[in-house]
């Protein structure tokens, strides 16, 4: 393993604007904007993407580029994210909780965490013991999938496309397991107000610990491959330095904020479900870079699966898995309004929701974390940059599209 | 740079050597997991129609449809779900609901065919190859999205109910019934069973709002004697309730009761259709029985001068006469009818047509005439001594209480029957202190009786003898009389009907008791209908003949109730009032039809 060590975090974080300011090609920065003049032939206007939705998403950025630097970068989303809000507020809440899972398509079951627990919040519903270790459970795996995604488009932004099939395919191995607990690969609709759907399947937990164990080994061979490439260093060290003073300003959480130092995270700082019974540290590191977010998230996918293991050991071996509810075709849910939030892979997940005391929600909010790294993050970031690394800087920050387009 | 930068990357051709994890064949070579949401399936027989996965599916994937050769059946709307499979996203969301859980998904999930039409289909009778597939999403044990248990009625106890004629079941708080009512799925396959076809979600939506003035008026729509049929209905439509196939049925009969209790007679007028209009049109009813006393009140709102003629001393007929107060209050009836008179109907009392005034007076000062006057004349127990003093029928006894005389039933009663007055004349007599043995000839499941009533009848302490069919009565030694039974065997009917009991030879028994109360069903009386009237009426067994206006052979003269329909419940003469009234306005209303 790497050690981002001390790179001096606040050189870094200004490499950016420096560099810009030394290169007589570079436009002249006032008031940290790029004044630049397109007729004089020096810059380009280029669009990059949408691509694939699945990588930078159905996000476009519209890049000025000087050479093959990038001197302006403006992200365009859609309205995707906001069609489910509002598509909400005409449904039922328990006709709400298939739609929620889209909000996210790698990673859904925060959603349908978030959701299910703001709506139990306002109505008063406890759900049993068992159906809380199960949740906890369903999100380090969902974590643990997640993070596997992204090792491998990191990987593959940066050239290295064995590492991304592998790790696809353990992904599609963790997906198996959701797939004899929900009986869906994707959208897991697992996890409903009440509960979950159903209790583990006969023989689960020794698959899911097999499965841990796969996972486990082909990641240390990944370890080695990828952070210890010479070619990964080179161009991930450096690359998208966040400056420690833009966290708050630009509300970065998550891997994103833990790479610059600071040392948050739901999962301890206002724990939920049984993290505060469960042994692990938060992980940081101060380079801030691509480099050290990638080592961050490294470590948290180890650390998902040390959670795994640890759930998979102390919780009840039985017990009721659901909650009564009243009868969800008329279920009115109390007047009142609440924001919960979940620690995902790429930060806080955040549910807000109004209730009128309808049977519908008034107003419900998603925050994903996505929207703040890839719209506002991504034009700061992406300023000085290599057009060839702009694919590499999006993936490091982690984000994922249909929890930006809004 | 360190040497094992450069060197770590090629870990990856140690895998170079590795079987790979690909699957060459996924498509035959991986099924889906064993509770993979795969496609639907559906037991169509037991699937009952009742749309509620249509209503709980937010893609409005499900449409219930009419499929060949499935007819709409008590508890069964003939409809069955056509999913579309543009719209699903198998959430399985219509599996988890589904009351009867005939609805399920198989683990399939290849599918592949040109036309996009197949995509939509009716799983169960559209052939698919999984249908029978026994792997697939179901619903999990332990995870119920709808409540099976009803919300418990408070009852006095059997010790207690047995002393007094005190209502026995107490009626439901505000919040046990928002309770009760959240359990409907609002199917509607209620409405189709109603014999008034009352529109029972509406009500109990009412109940969940909390709006009763709005329930009152929905119940009024169809039942304007919901007091009394709130406590007695014999509820047709709780027997075909969806939420019943999950355990209980909802109490739709004391939903109704809750919201009539909820609102007080003086306020009916600022909650109900006024009846303020006259179209200067007469129609008499005879009889004020639950039929007699709809039709009255749906003729009133119509604008028709509504007189009712009845014999008894008090007006509700079966409802006060027929049935103890324990099951029904008088002042239950009275609330019914009082409103029914406020709007302006008269009800002249102890009027005996054809004795106290002729019925051709009526017929002819009258534009129409509806007549409702119910079974008045117990069957006889046709056996040896049937005569002998302590004979008393069930329809005397109960009329005797109603009519505040005590009836001498003695220590030890015998009912003969198995219909609701076998059970109310025995109750009543145990509410006496006798002793009581209901005898009935046919098996426990075949009592025309509610099964309620047979339970309580038990928990009051009535013995139940089966399969006993009386042979004669002999004076008693130290008891009035003396009851010779014997015991049958059930012969199945080669048509398929019911099958008969048998006397088994030699089986004999008998018993001693004070009273004999023979209760075994009632006949009409029609001689209060002259001559020439009744020669333009037919009857048929002993009921009267009426077409879909409840009209009789005598253009003018409408019938309904026991007298004209089969079914002999409150509910179904009223909706024979109901379309009587219907019937009879359009009789005088539209030109050609008188
Ligand atoms: S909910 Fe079940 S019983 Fe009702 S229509 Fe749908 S499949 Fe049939
Ligand atoms: S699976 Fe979900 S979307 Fe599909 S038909 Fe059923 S309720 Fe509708």
């Amino acid at each position: 393993m790497v050690k981002t060590g001390n790179t001096g975090v606040s050189d870094l974080a200004t490499r950016n604007s420096a560099h810009i300011n030394d290169n007589p090609r570079m436009p002249e920065i006032v008031n940290g904007k790029s004044r630049f003049n397109l007729e004089s032939g020096k810059y380009l206007k280029v669009w990059q993407g949408p691509q694939h939705p699945g990588i930078t998403g159905n996000m476009s950025l519209e890049l000025t580029i000087c050479g093959d630097e990038i001197v302006e970068c403006k992200t365009h989303v859609g309205y995707l994210h906001r069609g489910f809000e509002k598509l909400m507020e005409r449904r039922k809440y328990i006709q709400c909780f298939p739609i929620v899972c889209r909000i996210c398509v790698p990673e859904p079951d925060f959603n349908e965490y978030l959701f299910a627990a703001t709506v139990e919040e306002l109505a008063g519903i406890t759900i049993p013991e068992r159906a809380v270790w199960i949740r906890t459970l369903n999100l380090e795996m969902a974590r643990l999938a997640s993070f596997l995604m992204w090792i491998g488009g990191q990987a593959g932004a940066f050239g290295m496309g064995t590492l991304g099939q592998w790790t696809v395919t353990l992904r599609d191995y963790v997906l198996d397991r959701f797939e004899e607990l929900s009986g869906g690969r994707i959208y897991h609709m697992y996890m409903i107000p009440g509960g979950v759907r159903a209790d583990f399947p006969e023989g689960f937990r020794e698959r899911l610990l097999e499965t841990l164990e796969t996972v486990e080994s082909t990641l240390k061979d990944i370890e080695l491959a990828m952070f210890s490439n010479g070619v990964f260093k080179k161009r991930a060290v450096g690359l998208g330095v966040i400056a420690p003073e833009i966290v708050d300003q630009f509300g970065i959480t998550g891997p994103n904020a833990r790479a610059a130092g600071f040392k948050r995270d739901t999962r301890k700082d206002r724990p939920y479900l049984v993290y505060d019974r469960l042994d692990f540290e938060v992980i940081t590191a101060t380079g801030s870079d691509a480099y050290s977010r990638a080592v961050v998230r490294l470590k948290e996918t180890f650390q998902s699966i040390d959670l795994i293991r640890q759930i998979l050991e102390k919780m009840p071996q039985e017990g009721p898995f659901f909650t009564k509810l009243p009868n969800p075709l008329h279920w009115k849910v109390p007047a009142g309004q609440i924001y919960l939030k979940a620690e995902c892979t790429r930060g806080e997940y955040g549910y807000y929701l109004n209730s009128d005391g309808g049977d519908k929600p008034r107003r419900i909010y998603v925050r994903g974390p996505s929207y703040t790294h890839a719209v506002a993050l991504m034009e700061h970031l992406s300023i000085g940059c290599d057009i060839a690394d702009t694919a590499g800087l999006m993936v490091s920050l982690h984000t994922y599209p249909p929890e930006v387009e809004r | 740079m360190s040497l094992k930068d450069l060197a770590a990357p090629f870990t990856v051709w140690k895998r170079a050597f590795e079987k790979p994890y690909t699957q060459i064949k996924p498509i035959e070579e991986r099924p889906g997991a064993e509770r993979y949401r795969g496609f639907h399936i559906n037991d169509t027989d037991k699937c009952i129609g009742c749309g509620t996965c249509e209503s709980v599916c937010q893609n409005e994937a499900i449409d219930l449809v009419p499929v060949t050769e499935r007819e709409t059946r008590h508890g069964d709307s003939g409809l069955r779900p056509k999913i579309d499979y543009g719209r699903c996203c198998w959430c399985a969301l219509c599996v988890d609901i589904c009351p009867t859980s005939s609805l399920g998904m198989s683990n399939e999930y290849i599918w592949i065919d040109e036309d996009p039409e197949v995509f939509r289909f009716v799983p169960g009778e559209d052939e698919t190859s999984w249908q029978t597939s026994d792997k697939g999403y179901r619903r999990a044990e332990g995870y119920e999205l709808l409540e099976g248990e009803r919300v418990p009625m408070p009852m006095l106890s059997f010790e207690e109910s047995r002393k007094s004629f005190v209502e026995m079941v107490q009626g439901y708080s505000r919040e046990q019934a928002i309770a009760e009512a959240d359990r409907c799925v609002a199917c509607g396959i209620c409405i189709a069973t109603c014999p008034a076809h009352m529109d029972v979600p509406a009500y109990i939506d009412a109940i969940r709002r909390d709006d009763m003035e709005d329930g009152l008026r929905i119940v009024y729509q169809a039942n304007p004697l919901p007091a009394s049929c709130g406590r007695v209905c014999s509820h047709a439509c709780e027997y075909v309730c969806a939420v019943k196939h999950k355990g209980e049925a909802l109490s739709i009969r004391w939903l109704k009761r809750y919201i009539v209790d909820q609102i007080y007679l003086g306020d009916y007028r600022g909650v109900l259709e006024s009846a303020e209009n006259q179209n200067g049109k007469k129609v008499a009813v005879i009889g004020s029985g639950p039929g007699g006393l709809a039709a009255a009140y749906y003729l009133r709102l119509l604008g028709y001068e509504v007189r009712i003629f009845d014999a008894n001393e008090k007006a509700g007929g079966m409802l006060r006469y027929g049935i103890p107060e324990y099951r029904l209050p008088y002042d239950q009836v009275d609330k019914d009818i009082e409103y029914i008179r406020s709007l302006g109907v008269e009800i002249h009392q102890n009027v005996r047509i054809g004795v106290d005034i002729p019925f051709r007076e009526i017929y002819d000062d009258n534009d129409a005439v509806f007549f409702s006057t119910g079974l008045t004349d117990p069957y006889g127990l046709d056996i040896a001594g049937e005569d002998l003093p302590g004979v008393i029928s069930g329809l005397k006894i109960l009329d005797d209480v109603t009519d505040g005389r005590d009836p001498e039933v003695g220590k030890s009663v015998v009912v003969v029957g198995g219909g609701n007055v076998a059970m109310d004349a025995a109750r009543t007599s145990r509410r006496y202190g006798a002793e009581v043995t209901i005898l009935y000839r046919r098996r426990e499941e075949d009592m025309p009786a509610d099964e309620e009533e047979i339970h309580e009848s038990r928990g009051e302490g009535c013995r139940l003898l089966t399969q006993a069919i009386p042979l004669r009565l002999e004076k008693g030694e130290t008891t009035r009389l003396k009851l010779y039974w014997g015991k049958a065997e059930m012969i199945p009917d080669p048509e398929g009907g019911r099958p008969r009991p048998q006397l088994i030879e030699g089986s004999e028994e008998m018993i001693e008791c004070d009273t004999v109360i023979p209760a075994i069903g009632q006949q009409a009386d029609y001689a209060f209908l002259p001559e020439e009237i009744s020669a333009k009426i037919s009857f048929k067994r002993g009921m009267v003949q009426i077409n879909e206006y409840r009209q009789t052979g005598d253009t003018k003269i409408f019938a309904g109730g026991d007298i004209a329909n089969r079914k002999r419940d409150a509910i179904s003469a009223i909706a024979d009032g109901h379309s009587a009234a219907k019937g009879i306005d359009i009789f005088l209303t539209t030109p050609g039809k008188n």
